[in-house]
């Protein structure tokens, strides 16, 4: 069985590798691309620490073969951060020591971008309904949301960076 | 995962042929947050699959006449974001919007739900109430099957070798007609469903109940269009008569089963909660339609 050749754009870079058919985009970021940020936590998309965006939607990267990564744009958590300026997620994520053992954070960092992408003022109520694909079992997620809740103030020039 | 092939046609006639044509089991490929569980698990091990996403239509809601189209592989976040839909068939959009996570909302879609087979997919239950149907590509051509006739049992569709489902059309909504689908489950977000309940009315000027449909998921190996219910509505207005007989209706039609999600009693008597409820909420959107 040959391999598929993918086109594609990951973090704003154009992007091409090979892949079979049956690997995920996951098993493509990691083993293929050392794109190691996104990890598998139970890859049946529970858990949320693959999560990627993709063509501006959220989506869990274990759960997507690679081969339907061509001619889309992939967000990974590698592509948060504007150079070595953290995003203000990443920045209150620091702050708020919202993370333990950070297995979950790259997950939690992205799926918390796409959410003040599209919304600047979440409730908390919201913050936890758009994150409750997102599992951590370190923290019980008070900081998570907290960090989540902060960044959305800064990113509206209403809180300190 | 094993090894498997995979193809994305550009049309309608070339998934049919690779449908049809490959040997072994295909298996299509919309959102892919069933199937690919499925694939790592090893519960299911297709030779082909057929992604197809690439197909004009599939992804998309539009109007055609008196219908809403939505095509078979839109992802439940496109669903939940377009408010013409969601006006006409609150109930359907509350359905798809119970599907698991942002991230899953951002993949799955209705035509997974359906033809992944599960007693308890969400966005079945008010698909059928809203009288939806579903257009069916295969080698003999198209057919037009109402969305009830797809799913023949836990895991089991009545697709043939070749077919699957392209779109799904849903008549708009008469004056003062709406649906509303809720469903029980222990927590608040991410579980299945326990017993999920969509209620279709239609009112005259007064609030009387003129046509009814009322749609159980998760109580018996398919979902149920229990017409007693629906009998028990039609001709009243939603006093404590006539949501005890929908309760009763509702309850007499479960053939649920005893799993770690609850027991055939508890699923039993949360039909008949759930039915009482979700009719109330349709009444209400009903007549403020009015």
């Amino acid at each position: 069985m040959s391999k598929h050749h993918v086109t594609t754009t990951i973090n704003g870079e154009p992007m091409e590798f090979l892949c079979e058919a049956q690997q995920t985009m996951l098993d493509v970021l990691r083993d293929e691309l050392h794109l190691t940020g996104s990890k598998e936590g139970c890859g049946s998309g529970d858990c949320g620490a693959c999560t990627i965006i993709l063509d501006g939607k959220l989506v869990c990267s274990c759960l997507m073969l690679g081969v339907e990564a061509e001619g889309r744009k992939v967000t990974t958590v590698e592509g948060i951060a504007m150079g070595d300026t953290l995003h203000p997620v990443q920045q209150k994520f620091l702050e708020h020591a919202a993370l333990q053992c950070g297995f979950c954070t790259p997950g939690f960092i992205v799926a918390a971008k796409a959410l003040l992408d599209e919304n600047k003022n979440p409730t908390e109520e919201e913050t936890r309904y758009w994150l409750a694909g997102n599992l951590c079992r370190c923290t019980g997620y008070d900081k998570i949301i907290r960090a989540v809740l902060d960044a959305a103030a800064v990113m509206r020039g209403e809180a300190s960076a | 995962m094993p090894r498997v092939s995979y193809t994305a046609p550009a049309t309608v006639d070339e998934a049919v042929k690779a449908l049809a044509s490959a040997a072994g089991l295909t298996k299509v490929l919309s959102g892919g947050t069933d199937l690919l569980v499925q694939l790592k698990s090893g519960r299911v091990k297709p030779d082909l699959i057929v992604d197809m996403k690439h197909i004009p239509g599939l992804i998309g809601i539009r109007e055609e006449g008196g219908f809403f189209v939505i095509g078979a592989a839109t992802p439940g976040v496109m669903i939940s974001a377009n408010e013409k839909l969601e006006h006409a068939f609150p109930g359907v959009v509350e359905g798809v919007d119970l599907i698991g996570s942002t991230q899953i909302q951002g993949r799955a879609s209705i035509a997974g739900n359906l033809c992944n087979g599960s007693p308890a997919a969400d966005s079945v239950p008010p698909v059928i109430a809203a009288r939806g149907t579903a257009i069916v590509a295969g080698p003999k051509g198209r057919r037009e099957v109402p969305v009830e006739a797809i799913v023949t049992g836990p895991g089991r569709t009545s697709l043939e070798k070749g077919e699957f489902v392209v779109e799904f059309r849903l008549p708009k909504p008469k004056p003062r007609q709406a649906g509303a689908y809720l469903r029980f489950i222990p927590r608040t977000e991410m579980d299945i469903a326990v017993v999920g309940v969509a209620v279709d009315v239609t009112l005259d000027a007064g609030g009387t109940c003129t046509d009814a449909r009322v749609v159980l998921g998760a109580v018996a190996p398919t979902q149920l269009i229990v017409e007693e219910a629906a009998k028990a509505l039609i001709g009243h207005k939603l006093d404590a008569e006539t949501l005890a007989k929908l309760d009763a209706a509702a309850q007499k039609a479960c053939k649920p089963i005893t799993d770690k999600r609850g027991t055939i009693e508890y699923r039993t008597k949360i039909a008949g909660v759930l039915a009482r409820r979700a009719a109330a909420i349709a009444f209400e959107r009903a007549a403020a339609r009015a």
